[in-house]
């Protein structure tokens, strides 16, 4: 239905009129309410609402994990989907988890690990190699779901809240390295969270979501100069903003 | 205490000069790196003789029992001979090839039966995992099999296969692969539903979704499985042995069931330990397998 001109060939997420709903008990519960988005090759776009408001859900449809009820949801190019929880293979070393994903990309034996070895470098585990899951810190599992995304070769990286259990220093370090990988490799990144700041500090738009049924109530350019700080000023001062929107929505929401 | 390094700050923070790379950085890197010291201690003296003692203990509490209602006159000692004599005729045993012929029947028995019943144990529990109606049709009745007693089915066995080696085996696999089964599926059960997503995520399919993420994950299930299997093997092996379906080899059973009727109560409780250490020695094997896997996951505490 959607036919950007220019864009279909290029890594980019579209979504048009996207709907789905759920059975619950004898009502449906409407997730997403034609969701319409749009996120261009290279660009860093930041999806934030409070919990329910069908985040998730839109990722895991982009994923290709659930189906649309009505409306389409496209990547156009590779895509990787990282959770919440690093959700490393706990049986399988740091390189092995990395591996794993290239290995089921049917890349050579040969040329696996040396990949691999170079992926972990570029998330600075360099020395971490032949750790297990849980010898690793939380930061550090988020390092190699980070590496073996880049495994799975993807030009869209779809991340779902992925640091969200980590403490605040921890998370603002991934930050600068997801920043880092985003320019360096051109990747285009649909980042979902509930935290204004957060958003505002990675992304070029926040698309501020409403809860149940879950739109795009929203949009917002983040035309800050990067390297941004979390504490700067002018970020605090947008992010202000959007969680005003938000508790805007939730009131309207609850009554 | 895998993560000692983590929680104590002086360790994370090594005292000599600052590290060059910013501290914040040097925290996440520096914490985890102490955690990996002690991964897999080198077995120490200490801690096998720490291992070991309350076993010896235990064991020497059991024969001081043992020998308290022998000497109680309870029975009198050729019905219930005290623990020297019985090792005193352990040791000869241990000396004549007889005894030897007995427990390499018995265990080639065993093992043969394992093997078949773990093979045909895994295969129908990957089907029963995979197909969910076949599931619904034989899931119940798996774990029904798997409580039924298994000298149960030893009148069919004899009937089908004659006094023979084939109806041991017959008893010994049906005794054992439903718990194999059962030891899959609930390992099957119990992947993380995250990692099958991953697995997805990353692009595995079908059956490379089972070879590469939902197997391996269910490793610890059925190792459990396999275990329990052995124990239901085991049974019905002695079960068969001792009920003498194939009463003119001398196996284990048979040669226990002999100094029974020949009222040898010496040699029968030599016979008991022989099969008693069998089932501690191959105990201890899959709890070693057991540990390796759960050290391998981070699971140990």
């Amino acid at each position: 239905m959607t036919n950007e001109a220019g864009l279909s060939d290029e890594h980019s997420v579209s979504v048009e009129r996207l709907t789905k709903t759920f059975p619950h008990g004898d009502r449906m519960l409407v997730a997403l309410q034609e969701v319409t988005l749009e996120v261009q090759a290279g660009e860093f776009v930041c999806v934030v609402g409070a919990s329910g408001s069908g985040k998730s859900t839109l990722l895991n449809v982009l994923a290709g994990l659930e189906g649309a009820t009505a409306g389409q949801a496209h990547v156009h190019g590779r895509m990787a989907l990282m959770f919440q929880e690093p959700a490393l293979l706990p049986w399988l070393t740091a390189a092995e988890n990395v591996e794993l994903a290239l290995e089921l990309r049917h890349v050579r034996r040969a040329e696996r690990k040396a990949t691999a070895q170079e992926l972990l470098e570029l998330v600075h585990l360099h020395g971490f190699e032949k750790r297990r899951p849980h010898e690793l810190s939380g930061g550090m599992k988020h390092r190699v779901a980070l590496a073996r995304a880049l495994a799975q070769d993807a030009d869209v990286l779809l991340m779902d809240e992925p640091f969200a259990a980590l403490d605040a220093i921890t998370r603002d370090l991934l930050h600068e390295e997801l920043l880092r990988l985003w320019s360096s490799k051109g990747l285009t990144i649909l980042f979902v969270t509930h935290n204004a700041r957060e958003a505002v500090r990675l992304g070029d738009r926040v698309l501020v979501f409403t809860s149940r049924p879950g739109r795009v109530a929203h949009e917002i350019r983040v035309d800050l100069a990067r390297p941004r700080s979390l504490d700067s000023p002018e970020l605090a001062v947008i992010a202000g903003r959007i969680t005003e929107r938000l508790k805007q929505e939730t009131r309207l929401r609850v009554g | 205490m895998g993560r000692m390094g983590a929680e104590d700050p002086s360790r994370a923070f090594p005292t000599e000069p600052p590290p060059l790379i910013e501290p914040l950085a040097a925290a996440e890197l520096a914490a985890p790196a102490e955690t990996l010291a002690e991964p897999s201690q080198p077995r120490q003296p200490g801690r096998f003789l720490s291992w070991l003692w309350p076993k010896l203990a235990a064991v020497a509490l059991g024969l001081g029992i043992w020998q308290v209602v022998v000497w109680s006159g309870w029975k009198p000692d050729y019905v219930l001979p005290g623990p020297l004599p019985v090792f005193q005729r352990l040791a000869q045993d241990l000396g004549q090839a007889d005894f030897y012929t007995g427990v390499a029947v018995t265990m080639r028995r065993a093992l043969t039966g394992y093997a078949i019943a773990v093979v045909i144990g895994s295969a129908v529990g990957l089907l029963v995992a995979r197909v969910p109606i076949v599931r619904k049709a034989v899931g119940h009745a798996i774990l029904g099999l798997q409580s039924m007693p298994s000298i149960a089915w030893f009148p069919l066995a004899i009937l089908l296969f004659q006094l023979s080696e084939g109806a041991i085996l017959f008893v010994v696999i049906l005794g054992a692969a439903p718990a194999v089964t059962v030891g899959l599926l609930s390992g099957v059960d119990h992947v993380q539903p995250l990692l099958v997503r991953v697995g997805r995520v990353m692009g595995a399919r079908g059956l490379g979704l089972y070879r590469y993420v939902i197997l391996p994950a269910a490793l610890p299930g059925f190792v459990s499985g396999l275990k329990q299997g052995w124990a239901f093997a085991w049974r019905s092996l002695m079960a068969g042995e001792i009920i003498g379906v194939v009463s003119h080899v001398p196996s284990l059973g048979q040669q226990l069931q002999v100094a029974r009727d020949f009222a040898d109560a010496e040699q029968l409780l030599a016979l008991m330990i022989v099969i008693f250490v069998i089932g501690v020695v191959v105990d201890l094997a899959f709890g070693f397998a057991d540990r390796s896997i759960r050290r391998r996951w981070g699971l140990l505490a």
